[in-house]
């Protein structure tokens, strides 16, 4: 899948939370606003979302996996998921990466 | 039954999608109001208590507000109150007939982030519009688009309503919108407010609502739809958007006087929620309401659970079956499966709902100037 490929390309990236982008923590996970896409993305995993906030202190998509503690047979589906939200404009490399 | 759609019946902590009407007063007088608009009501909230909920609004992290009317730009501190909520991080789009939108008007909405502004257009031409929205009112609206354009404010919306007379006119309207660089939003007609009188003239065939999910199908994410046109699921492959009734769930309307309702189509006694002014204020309203908590509960499918289709169209639009008279576990009025209209039959006439609030201005002799306040 094209996504995978794009995400493990940017695995070893540094990444954060767009600052474009709010997160409302939500019972199934959380809400991001896109300021200026001003698109509605839904974060439907807990972990997800703990991944997606502390991308910005870790210096890889890896390495946060590592810090959440986040199962090996889960990654490809983060992997997955990132990368869509790479897509999406939600999550961006960073300038410092 | 996607995870995420049976999440979001059960609610969320704050509405995604909050629509606050900030005035009655309106200077048309659509035959289809929603909300029977026309004059301001004295107890309309005043500027320090929009601030203040705009305030909780930003508490709650309410992304953004859906500001209509009336005619909200007719409020002298509509600029104020539009300014308070995208400083505080609440984006603003806005729902107006153009009236208002003169050139300077333009410059200043271009000017500002996080706002979008949507021109109500239900006509192609002025003949279908007017005979809709008024005498003039095509007019208005083409001006204001020009006037937006010419201040470079981008991707404006232009929002119309579909009705029996206007369908015709979908790619018309997606033409108009592509010539401006506009993007077109295309909702449901609802039996709520003046509507409920035009309905039955107004309301698409049931031929025609299949030409809307065949078009709207075709044009999928191209076109905003506000999610109004799920009914339409019945007929087969699910249109783009979320396939659920989101009233008490994840939208409500906060209407001029502050008083809480489950959508913006539902302004009547039984769908009211509370009001902003209470203890408690919205947050506690959202939250803990009876009515809005009964609404997050599974709903009955009744009549409709036989059907193989209910999945998929869920029943429809509970203000459609409201205010046509329909029982709210039953069929939608406009079922493509036939079923809304052999119910409709049995409804005696003049046993529908109305609506507990109307402003509509008294008919005049003849045309009035409207004058901003």
């Amino acid at each position: 899948m094209r996504a995978v490929e794009v995400s493990r390309a940017r695995a070893d990236r540094a990444l954060e939370l767009s600052p474009r982008v709010a997160l409302r923590p939500e019972p199934f996970g959380a809400l991001c606003y896109h300021y200026d896409t001003r698109r509605l993305v839904f974060l439907k995993d807990r972990d997800l979302v703990r991944v997606v906030e502390t991308l910005r202190s870790h210096d890889s998509l890896t390495a946060t996996l590592d810090a959440c503690a986040i199962a090996d047979s889960r990654r490809t589906a983060f992997a997955r998921a990132v990368a869509a939200l790479i897509e999406s404009e939600v999550v961006r490399e960073r300038a410092d990466g | 039954m996607s995870g995420l759609t049976a999440e979001l019946k059960r609610g969320l902590d704050a509405p995604i999608c909050l629509t606050w009407e900030l005035t009655y007063a309106c200077n048309l007088a659509c035959v289809h109001c929603l909300s029977s608009s026309g004059r301001r009501d004295a107890r309309e909230l005043t500027t320090g208590e929009a601030k203040a909920l705009v305030d909780e609004l930003r508490r709650m992290q309410v992304f953004y507000v859906n500001i209509g009317g009336g005619e909200p730009t007719i409020r002298r501190d509509f600029l104020e109150i539009v300014d308070y909520c995208v400083a505080g991080g609440v984006g603003v789009k806005f729902s107006t007939n153009g009236a208002f939108i003169d050139a300077a008007m333009a410059r200043r909405l271009a000017a500002s982030e996080y706002l979008d502004v949507q021109i109500s257009l239900d006509g192609i031409d002025a003949a279908t519009n007017d005979a809709v929205r008024g005498a003039g009112s095509h007019a208005m609206a083409r001006k204001a688009m020009d006037n937006l354009a010419a201040a470079g404010f981008g991707p404006f919306k232009i929002s119309l309503v579909v009705t029996r007379h206007n369908v015709d006119q979908l790619d018309d309207f997606k033409q108009l919108a592509d010539e401006y660089g506009a993007q077109l939003r295309v909702t449901r007609l609802r039996p709520s407010g003046r509507g409920a009188d035009t309905w039955p003239e107004l309301h698409p065939t049931n031929d025609q609502q299949r030409q809307i999910y065949r078009w709207l199908l075709t044009h999928g994410e191209d076109v905003l739809t506000g999610d109004s046109f799920f009914h339409l699921n019945a007929i087969g492959e699910p249109l783009p958007g979320l396939n659920l009734c989101g009233a008490g769930r994840v939208v409500c309307l906060i209407d001029p006087i502050g008083d809480v309702y489950a959508c913006p189509f539902v302004i009547h006694d039984e769908f009211l929620a509370g009001n902003v002014r209470d203890r408690g204020g919205f947050a506690q309203i959202w939250r803990e309401s009876d009515l809005f908590l009964s609404l997050r509960e599974p709903q009955a499918a009744g009549a409709c659970g036989s059907c193989g289709a209910y999945d998929e169209c869920q029943g429809g639009c509970m203000a459609a079956k409201f205010f046509t008279g329909l029982p709210l576990d039953g069929p939608d009025p406009e079922c493509v499966g036939g079923d809304g209209e052999l119910a409709l039959a049995g409804v005696s006439p003049g046993s529908a709902p109305r609506s507990s609030a109307d402003h509509s201005r008294p008919v005049r002799p003849s045309p009035v100037t409207f004058v901003r306040r």
